[in-house]
């Protein structure tokens, strides 16, 4: 697991690469909680995320929330696949709010696409 | 035969459910929507198919298993109610009741005509069965009307759901699991209509462990799962996390069922809501430590009411819906009657009985004989004794006939299935109104009363309620009304037939009257001499004669039946308006109360309920026919001259006893009067049977026998007698009031 960061002009650009579980959580945690603080607009790109469990899901939560408690605009950004299926399994698409770019499968439901407000 | 006890007990079930069928499916003939109406018909039958299943009666099981599908689809509203239908399976029960009677008492089987009569019902029932199967897939309501598959639509119809809802606690990743794999298992027992997650538990972020979950997670669920399967979805996790399982809406109604089905131990809640599948075991081991828990805690500043009840608990932990601990518990309250009921009563072989209230006729007899002589004797302190003793023989004697009283509402059971079919079979609608069902009398007697009944009844709805046309003519509802109606009225019970049809043809019956010699061509009868007419052997006006009744045979037996048990009959008739036929029978058949009078030197017995009074034969009307009571003329009978009697007349003058009996009065003339006398009524031989004017006989306390006179008869003899000396008096009757 990684995460990168970079700066470019206002908008924080954090990206993830590998798992996100149970085993890296705490570090994960720290380096996510790192990343965001300072940043006025950020966005996490999941594009290179392999494998996603519950605690994975549980801290895009709480870096949604952290970003909500200090004014950050954060957006999730190019989900992976493994990803998308978990937003789907716990139908959280709406709870987070972020466009989601869905590949072709059928048996989505267009429900879970939502423009953000 | 040998039937051990068993097979009488499941013979006696039977019988007492077939019974409850009957009235169920003429209930729910008049109300075809009441779902519990239709539950219990399918308990019933259930029930008698698995008791007989159990004494290897095939034949019943086959039969009732197919009554018990067509109801079964009827519970499922796949079989529409109509009037066909309930014809149909009362048809069935009547089958069920006929095998029972010849496979389970008689160890026997059907005659052919019985086993066609089955193969019918069975085909029948088939037929309903197989429409059924065919509109199962679009059920009654047309596929344009219905476009929308049931199955697919509208995740917002949440009641047809399970609402599972997870709290999973802060060590489950620790412990190596992941709820996503939980819920991806319960997605392959049926369709997660709907999921919503939350992270409520999750603390600020700095303070948040990234290792612990703060999950929480509803589910609306719809599958064929039982809550326990659901249950054990989450089996792993159960120890880390809080479940609630809710059942659907429908599935609350289900457990309500079950639950009044349920076999379990009825004194405990918790085995009867298991055994409905309405709580798990493992919810229930939980809400029992809950209770124990309060229960120590409340134990300790000795407060021992506060432990809270299971059913609360169990709601409050949201295992299980109100309604369902509601079922749990009116079954419990159910179980504990029926057992207060059963604890109750004894039963006890009618025999014994018999046998104990002529034990007790035997008393009153011996008693009697010890007071005679008592009194005999001169001995102060005897008499005593000897009066308390008699007091209480009488209490006993009270308490021995009360023991055979039954409610009358067992014979008017039947009724409402009569009417129902002989009122189909003549196309007349019909209401029968039954009141005073809890009105008792003697056992013995309810046997006889039954023909009678049926015949009254039947010719109630035959002659009585005229065709439709002829009531909407008349101005009446187009529903007739037939009422039975029973009560009690000075020491005898009275049974109306009644109903709202076109009451006696007064015209017609004289004509008829006339023509059979019955009545005199110049003779002019009362309306109440009219209408006994109608008791005479034969003698029927009804045009046409009908399956049912019109024979003229019926109204004369009624009265036979009747005056078999000591009973009287009255007819009371309005033209247009109704017709109400009256049975006013004895409360006992065995003892009753008398006033015993001497004639020559003979002792007879006459019913005390039928003595109004008794008066001094003024010397003027000793020779006369009739007597002048306070200027009211009364037929008087010489008890002397109508048993012919001789012997010195006892006394120097003679007593009269004023009697009635139907609503006419007599006086009996006699030589003495000699007081109250409890008299046990022993039957006349077979040889004596046609003696008129005789009832019965019984033993006095010093050993003589004493004739019982029978008062009706001697009423009526005495009202014809004095016809002529009567109608003399009458017209002189100003001289005769002093």
């Amino acid at each position: 697991m990684a995460v990168e960061f970079k700066k470019s002009g206002d908008t924080c650009q954090i990206s993830i690469t590998g798992e996100m579980t149970i085993h890296n959580a705490a570090n994960t945690r720290q380096a996510l909680l790192a990343a965001l603080s300072g940043c006025r607009e950020a966005e996490i790109n999941l594009s290179q995320v392999s494998e996603i469990d519950t605690a994975g899901v549980q801290l895009l939560f709480m870096s949604k929330k952290q970003a909500a408690l200090q004014g950050t605009v954060l957006r999730l950004v190019a989900h992976s696949r493994p990803v998308l299926d978990v937003i789907d399994a716990y139908n959280l698409a709406s709870v987070f709010g972020d466009p989601l770019v869905l590949p072709a499968r059928p048996n989505t439901c267009p429900d879970h696409v939502e423009m953000p407000a | 035969m040998n039937i051990d006890k068993a097979l009488q007990t499941f013979i006696a079930e039977a019988r007492g459910l077939l019974q409850d069928m009957e009235s169920l499916l003429l209930q729910l003939e008049a109300e075809p929507s009441n779902t519990e109406v239709i539950n219990a018909l399918f308990r019933a039958a259930h029930t008698i198919k698995g008791s007989a299943g159990l004494f290897g009666l095939e034949a019943i099981v086959a039969f009732t298993h197919r009554v018990e599908s067509v109801l079964d689809l009827i519970r499922e509203g796949k079989i529409q109610i109509s009037e066909e239908l309930i014809g149909v399976l009362l048809q069935c029960r009547d089958h069920i009741d006929e095998l029972v009677e010849v496979t389970a008492v008689e160890g026997g089987s059907l005659d052919e005509s019985a086993q066609a009569r089955g193969n019918e019902l069975t085909l029948a029932l088939n037929e309903y069965l197989q429409d059924a199967g065919a509109q199962a897939p679009a059920p009654a309501v047309p596929a344009e009307q219905h476009p929308a598959p049931a199955a697919t639509d509208s995740p917002s119809r949440q009641t047809d759901a399970w609402h599972i809802s997870l709290k999973f606690g802060p060590d489950l990743f620790r412990h190596g699991m992941d709820p996503l794999s939980f819920i991806n298992y319960l997605s392959g027992l049926g369709e997660i209509v709907n999921l919503k997650t939350s992270f409520d538990a999750m603390p600020e972020p700095c303070d948040m462990d990234a290792e612990s979950c703060y999950l929480a997670v509803d589910i609306e669920f719809r599958g064929n799962a039982d809550k326990a399967a659901i249950e054990n979805v989450f089996e792993f996790v159960r120890d880390d996390c809080e479940i609630r399982i809710t059942p659907p809406t429908d599935h609350i109604a289900q457990y309500a069922d079950r639950i009044s089905n349920a076999s379990g131990d009825p004194d405990l809640l918790g085995a009867i809501l298991m055994e409905a599948g309405a709580v798990t075991p493992n919810e229930l081991e939980q809400a029992l430590k809950t209770q124990h828990a309060q229960d120590t805690d409340a134990s300790a500043p000795g407060a021992e009411q506060s432990k809270p009840p299971l059913g609360q608990i169990l709601v409050d932990q949201g295992a299980v819906p109100k309604e369902a601990v509601h079922a749990a518990l009116e079954k419990q309250r159910q179980v504990r009657e029926h057992k207060a009921q059963e604890s109750a009563f004894v039963r006890v072989h009618a025999a014994k009985l018999d046998q104990l209230i002529n034990l007790v006729g035997e008393l009153v007899i011996a008693g009697a004989s010890a007071n005679l002589l008592a009194q005999q004797s001169g001995v102060g302190a005897l008499q005593e004794a000897t009066s308390a003793m008699a007091r209480l023989v009488e209490e006993i004697r009270e308490g021995a006939l009360r023991l055979r009283m039954v409610e009358i509402g067992e014979t008017f059971q039947r009724f409402p299935r009569v009417v129902r079919d002989v009122s189909r079979a003549l196309d007349k609608a019909i209401e029968l109104v039954i009141t005073g069902a809890e009105t008792e009398l003697d056992k013995g007697m309810v046997e006889g009363l039954a023909d009678p009944l049926m015949h009254l009844v039947r010719n109630a709805i035959d002659h009585g309620i005229e065709p439709a046309a002829e009531r909407a003519a008349r101005g009446k509802p187009a529903r007739g009304r037939v009422s039975l109606h029973a009560y009690h009225d000075s020491g005898s019970i009275v049974i109306e037939v009644a109903d709202d049809g076109g009451g006696l043809p007064k015209a017609a019956l004289l004509a008829k009257a006339r023509a059979r010699g019955l009545v005199g061509a110049e003779q002019t009868p009362s309306d109440s001499e009219l209408y006994q007419l109608i008791f005479e052997p034969g003698f029927s006006t009804a045009g046409a004669v009908t399956n049912l009744s019109g024979r003229g045979v019926g109204m004369d037996v009624v009265r036979r039946n009747v005056e078999a048990l000591r009973g009287t009959v009255e007819v009371e008739s309005a033209e247009g308006v109704g017709t109400t036929v009256r049975l006013r029978l004895p409360l006992t058949l065995a003892i009753i109360d008398g006033f015993l009078v001497g004639v020559a030197r003979a002792a007879y017995v006459i019913p005390l309920d039928m003595v109004l009074e008794c008066v001094e034969l003024a010397a003027a009307e000793r020779r006369s026919g009739y007597l002048n009571l306070r200027g009211e003329v009364l037929p008087l009978l010489h008890l002397r001259e109508r048993f012919g009697l001789e012997g010195a007349a006892a006394g120097r003058r003679a007593n009269v006893v004023v009697v009635q009996a139907g609503g006419q009065k007599a006086g009996l003339v006699v030589d003495e009067l000699r007081g109250e006398f409890q008299t046990v009524i022993k039957p006349l031989g077979r040889l004596f049977q046609h003696l008129r004017g005789i009832s019965g006989s019984t033993i006095l306390g010093s050993g003589e026998v004493a004739l019982i006179l029978d008062v009706p008869a001697l009423v009526q003899q005495a009202a014809q007698g004095a016809a002529p000396a009567l109608r003399a008096a009458q017209s002189t009757a100003p001289e005769l009031v002093h």
